[in-house]
């Protein structure tokens, strides 16, 4: 186990590796940083002065490893905007948006495991050709219009739950700024975490449904059933632990998607989250704020992917590694 | 009173015109500690027949008709809940192929001990010494270190011989093998088939061997079914039936056994091939494909008649029992 962590810990420092170039090019190919510090007033020998002096006539691989020095002691450069390190600025904001994950996630969760399952137990039941038209719905509506809907329902017509913001939140060790632990941050919380779920459910919805369908004709159910077990340990244990492999799987990449569409629901709901910040960093031209919201965001793909793996190797033993066990 | 007995047993496939009929009007009876065998190429209703017994058709298959007695209880009309206390504890199975048989993500041990607290209320310590006890009983080396392992750690011959150890944690009354050592290679196949007789006769176990291999019959089955197109044909001692075989379809299924053509020959071969469900010929079904097949085969399916050797439907054997007839009545005079 420990080997099979250490090397995908290996492939995860690689992918970052890769990351880090990209983040790296943009912020120096975007615009001139000299002009960006000095303006227009100053003569050309001076400008060449500062190039000299800031490194930027040098070769761009020397320039790469300077930025890749300065990103592992934890500088990213400064925002144009903050005037602050670009991580701190980020860092405020992460709390915010990985609370909204985890809300949207943990709807996802708890809708579409029992509705996939049911509609693959019962596939002519009314209620899982309810549960299908309904998937097919949320997959083709945009989650714009599922947020507006849903603000206009919840926050206009009926005004029982805020529109927009946070609301109040509760400093945690005085690291971490959080809304779930009170009446009002949880209230905030609702509308944009139930849009996000609205949007992922209908794939999970969908996944859960027909790997089950598959995994109840197989060999190793009908033969839990002719060993008389109970329906609920049949569904449950035999078949759900092998349906959640492929969803464990699909579910990873998806929690990138969820990432995306964190940009959306929080420009929407006013959500002071990251992707709020990097839609303003990109109204506002703040290339090393939105460089390093690359990089994190890429960290958490990669954290979340690995973690996956390690799931995945839980859940299924024909993964691990022989001596293990 | 026989342990087992099904009569008149019809199984159809729901469709949304007409029902099609995968089991014609199927009769056996099985004896405590009998072991019977039931052989036919693929597609004949073997397995269907062994899946009906247990009330385990995939849908859309039913059972139409006809009754199924254990031990005098009629099994065709019980609750889902009465079913899931026969299964495993009364009548095991053991399937064909064992790679795809255990669920890949639970352990052996944990296949085991579920399957015995489903049916007796035993606390996991004791469940699992029970386990282990049986992992032994078929002769699986080191068993309380296969208890804790996974089905993908096992060869094919170890995972059957689990798969028959979970068979017998309950002391069940029947065993029905369906194809047990088709997907095994030959070497494991004997030994499979050993320990299975052995195992039945042991504990007095009634089995039901499903196979399509007249050599494993030989070995194991003191009587034997043959079936066609979803009917039983010939039925009798399994001796007899290999020694002299009555109907025209059992004769040619021994035929085509390897060892009955000569080295260089080809292969012997019954003609033709089986009618699909929706396509079934009039008459006795195995017309199509008979080499003594005459008019009113064509027309009315034969009648069981017992021909001095086995039990068999057949025109022709009719036919000629008929003719000796007379004779064997005057040799009654004498």
């Amino acid at each position: 186990m420990l080997s099979f962590i250490g090397r995908r810990l290996l492939q995860a420092m690689f992918v970052l590796l890769i990351i880090s170039f990209v983040s790296f090019m943009i912020q120096d190919k975007m615009g001139d940083p000299v002009r960006q510090m000095v303006g227009q007033s100053v003569t050309l020998e001076q400008r060449e002065a500062l190039q000299q002096e800031l490194g930027l006539n040098d070769p761009m691989l020397i320039q790469y490893g300077r930025f890749l020095g300065r990103a592992i002691q934890g500088d990213l450069g400064t925002s144009y905007y903050y005037k602050e390190p670009t991580i701190d600025v980020i860092a405020s904001r992460l709390p915010a948006t990985l609370e909204l994950s985890f809300a949207a996630l943990v709807l996802v969760i708890l809708l579409a495991i029992p509705l996939g399952v049911f509609a693959a137990i019962h596939p002519k039941n009314l209620l899982s050709r309810a549960v299908l038209l309904f998937s097919t719905l949320g997959l083709s509506v945009p989650i714009f219009i599922v947020a507006v809907f849903l603000m206009y329902f919840f926050a206009i017509e009926w005004g029982i739950l805020p529109s927009f913001g946070r609301g109040e939140t509760t400093s945690v060790f005085g690291l971490w700024q959080s809304g779930l632990f009170n009446r009002d941050g949880l209230r905030h919380l609702l509308l944009p975490s139930l849009s996000l779920a609205f949007v992922l459910t209908p794939i999970f919805i969908r996944l859960i449904r027909a790997e089950m369908t598959d995994v109840l004709q197989s060999d190793y159910i009908r033969y839990a059933w002719a060993k008389g077990i109970s329906a609920p340990r049949i569904y449950f244990i035999h078949a759900l632990k092998n349906t959640m492999l492929p969803v464990i799987t699909v579910g990873g990449i998806q929690l990138g998607t969820l990432v995306a569409y964190t940009i959306l629901t929080e420009s929407i709901f006013q959500w002071p989250g990251m992707g709020l910040l990097f839609m303003d960093a990109v109204t506002r031209v703040d290339v090393p704020l939105i460089s390093t919201y690359l990089i994190f965001v890429g960290v958490i793909f990669v954290v979340t992917n690995t973690l996956v793996d390690v799931v995945y190797s839980l859940v299924n033993p024909r993964v691990r590694i022989p001596g293990y066990s | 009173m026989s342990l087992l007995s099904v009569n008149g047993l019809s199984v159809k496939f729901k469709q949304r015109r007409e029902d099609l009929v995968a089991l014609h009007d199927v009769s056996l009876s099985l004896e405590r500690g009998e072991r019977l065998a039931i052989v036919g190429e693929s597609g004949a209703g073997k397995s269907l027949l062994g899946y009906a017994i247990v009330n385990l058709l995939m849908k859309p298959g039913f059972i139409a008709e006809g009754s199924i007695k254990l031990d005098d209880r009629e099994l065709t009309r019980l609750s889902s809940k009465q079913w899931q206390e026969i299964r495993g504890k009364k009548i095991a199975m053991i399937f064909q192929d064992p790679m795809v048989t255990l669920n890949p993500v639970l352990s052996v041990g944990d296949q085991m001990v579920e399957a015995i607290r489903s049916h007796t209320r035993i606390n996991y310590s004791d469940a699992k010494k029970l386990a282990i006890e049986k992992l032994a009983h078929v002769r699986i080396a080191a068993p309380a270190q296969r208890f804790d392992q996974y089905p993908h750690e096992l060869s094919g011959g170890m995972r059957q011989r689990v798969i028959i150890a979970i068979a017998l944690l309950l002391a069940p009354e029947i065993i029905i093998a369906d194809e047990p050592t088709t997907a095994l290679d030959v070497t494991i196949q004997a030994e499979i088939l050993q320990l299975l007789k052995q195992i039945c006769a042991d504990n007095g176990v009634a089995l039901i061997l499903i196979t399509h291999d007249f050599g494993v019959v030989s070995r194991i089955a003191e009587r034997t079914l043959v079936m066609y197109a979803g009917r039983i044909v010939e039925q009798g001692p399994t001796l007899e039936i290999i020694n002299d075989p009555q109907h025209p379809y059992t004769q040619g299924l021994l035929n085509a056994l390897p060892q009955m053509a000569l080295p260089g020959q080809r292969l012997n071969q019954i003609q033709g091939n089986m009618p699909p469900l929706n396509d079934q010929p009039s008459g006795c079904a195995f017309h199509p494909r008979c080499p003594y097949a005459e008019d009113k085969c064509r027309q009315q399916p034969p009648n069981f008649i017992f021909s001095g050797v086995s039990t068999v439907a057949c025109y022709a054997i009719e036919d000629m029992l008929q003719a000796f007839e007379p004779l064997s009545e005057e040799d009654a005079d004498d």
